[in-house]
């Protein structure tokens, strides 16, 4: 059969037109992704921009119809961000710890990994319930701590997650070496495959810290909101997420711009954080 | 030799200190399961069963039945599904078989970027950009599809730009990402020589990703789907800002709805009254057994994939 035959074969020329239809819309769908996502960033920084001044970091969020800013709620934002991350830290590198060095395929470990995964997507809404029934009616207060444990919550699994793939990472030719040595397995775990591991570990932190950094769910039923400057983490805070949320969906115009001028500001921060956590891994694992 | 005892002792705390922490995880959850069910059984006990079948939502009567927000989820994640994974297969497809190289990586780390992006973003995007869009749009909708018998009821509805379809539609754009980014993972595992022998029978680059990469990669591909699933019923943000807080149960798409997520961000905080109260947890407890189911049955795909490639090798 010659080139041309093979050309004029109908069932050849159908499979043809359909891989060449098929290949195009894939193509067409990537587009499509892309997009939204160019659609999504141009409609946040144009919006978000008109809302940059100095007025948005150094004044309060305002009453409605005035003009003001929005620098208690970043405030709040980086207390309240701050202090999850430092509860969720060590509980998820130890845990991460724990499935890598210790558990590996014991019952406890198995159950652990599947019940992390189920948390890592969790609805975070679920885990505002959770965290106002165990310390906000409790306490009979919206505060700044609950706020930061429901974040903490959510950021465990996503350290737990990194730390431990991390850990499997490292080769285990370098444990037997240092368990050669003489070492106790603690020692092991931090002089030597922890060591080897920072900047995976570090990653796992940072894409936590993003993670959490526009969660709004779990802030609305715990650290509520505070028109005005506090760092008593113990009562109401203001925080970007809820402010946003609220002033958005208020018909103010004023607060409209000030919350598209938040909604800049958290996406800057996570997607700085994201690409930072890339650069990390990469640089520490090659 | 008392230099290997100690050791021995330091290496049971060692082991005992991490596990405590684990142990930890775990406590969390039972506690999430303990409090959602202490806080909903005053609804359990008291409506029992009929809650999930009522749509009545009276706070003002303090009757109370689940039936509206649940749908509403239903509806906005099917919604959510139906036009994210054809968009996240093509997505994975142009990413593992078509894409540059020099590429990949930019493309696919933009693809990760839109899951990162904050859902509180795509909620006033969806309230200030869509809305209004698909407000414009609806009469022409509503007039042409709205006819057609039967299906075009789904097209009718108050011409608001809020509603249902609209936060089905935001949480669409949502989901593409994590499906996508799972299917691009589970194509790439696929064998290289699988493919090749393909290609050398003389298939299409088409044909090579329908009858040999899908079928090896079927049960990541429907794990992938159950996670952006998963995803999708527990969305709060994005869903608050447009679907229009009505409790509301109708084959009409511009409807506006609630979720069970929607229903919790905009009353939890006003509920005062217990029965309220209850009802509202026993819809946090109905959307995080909902949500554990999916990601379970998520997982055990995605593992099940693992451990075939264990074996293979």
């Amino acid at each position: 059969m010659s080139a041309k035959d093979l050309a004029s074969n109908p069932i050849y020329k159908r499979r043809l037109w359909v891989n060449r239809i098929n290949m195009a819309m894939s193509f067409v769908t990537m587009a499509i992704g892309m997009a939204f996502l160019t659609w999504i960033l141009i409609t946040l920084f144009g919006k978000g921009f008109a809302a940059f001044g100095t007025a948005l970091f150094t004044q309060m969020t305002p009453p409605p119809g005035a003009a003001g800013g929005l620098a208690n709620a970043i405030f709040g934002s980086m207390m309240i961000v701050g202090a999850a991350i430092f509860i969720a830290t060590p509980i998820g590198i130890m845990t991460g710890i724990y499935l890598a060095e210790v558990g590996q395929n014991s019952t406890v470990a198995k159950l652990t990994r599947f019940i992390n995964d189920i948390l890592l997507s969790a609805p975070s809404i679920v885990i505002g319930l959770f965290v106002y029934a165990v310390i906000v009616a409790q306490v009979k207060h919206y505060s700044g701590w609950a706020g930061a444990v429901a974040l903490a919550i959510i950021a465990v699994p996503v350290v737990v997650r990194t730390t431990e793939t991390m850990l499997l990472l490292v080769p285990n030719s370098m444990r037997e070496a240092a368990v050669a040595l003489g070492a106790p397995q603690w020692r092991v775990v931090t002089m030597v495959t922890l060591r080897a591991v920072k900047g995976g570990v570090v990653t796992g932190v940072l894409l936590a810290l993003a993670r959490i950094s526009g969660e709004t769910a779990p802030l609305l039923f715990t650290a509520l909101n505070n028109q005005f400057w506090s760092a008593d983490m113990s009562g109401p805070m203001a925080n970007l997420p809820v402010v946003i949320f609220q002033f958005a969906m208020s018909p103010y115009e004023e607060w409209q711009q000030l919350a598209w001028g938040g909604a800049l500001l958290i996406t800057l921060a996570v997607l700085v954080l994201n690409i930072l956590a890339r650069v990390v891994f990469r640089q520490k694992t090659n | 030799m008392s230099h290997s005892n100690s050791f021995r002792r330091q290496d049971a705390i060692f082991a005992r200190t991490t596990q405590f922490f684990a142990l930890l995880v775990l406590a969390t959850l039972a506690g999430i399961i303990a409090t959602l069910v202490i806080g909903s059984w005053q609804t359990l006990t008291q409506t029992g069963p009929k809650f999930f079948v009522s749509d009545v939502w009276d706070p003002v009567q303090n009757l109370y039945g689940g039936m509206a927000p649940l749908w509403g989820t239903v509806v906005t994640a099917t919604i959510a599904l139906l036009v994210g994974v054809p968009l996240s297969f093509g997505i994975a497809i142009f990413l593992t078989e078509m894409c540059p190289p020099a590429l990949k990586r930019p493309l696919g780390t933009a693809v990760e970027l839109l899951a990162a992006v904050p859902s509180i973003i795509y909620g006033m995007w969806g309230l200030f950009i869509l809305t209004p869009l698909i407000a414009s749009i609806q009469p022409t909708l509503t007039a042409t599809l709205g006819q057609i018998p039967v299906v075009g009821v789904i097209f009718q509805g108050p011409p608001m730009g809020i509603g249902v379809l609209t936060a089905g539609l935001i949480l669409s754009v949502m989901v593409i990402p994590f499906i996508a980014s799972v299917m691009r993972d589970v194509f790439e595992t696929t064998p290289a020589i699988l493919k090749e022998s393909a290609y050398g029978l003389g298939a299409t680059t088409w044909e090579v990703v329908w009858n040999v990469v899908l079928p090896y990669t079927k049960a990541g591909v429907i794990g992938g789907i159950m996670l952006g699933l998963g995803r999708a019923l527990g969305e709060t943000m994005a869903v608050t800002f447009v679907i229009g807080n009505a409790y509301n149960i109708s084959m009409q798409l511009f409807e506006p709805g609630n979720s069970i997520a929607s229903s919790l961000a905009n009353e939890f905080n006003e509920a005062s009254d217990p029965a309220h109260m209850s009802a509202l947890i026993t819809l946090g407890l109905t959307l995080f057994a909902l949500s554990f189911v999916v990601l379970s049955l998520s997982r055990w795909m995605l593992s099940s994939l693992k451990s075939k490639e264990g074996k293979r090798t």
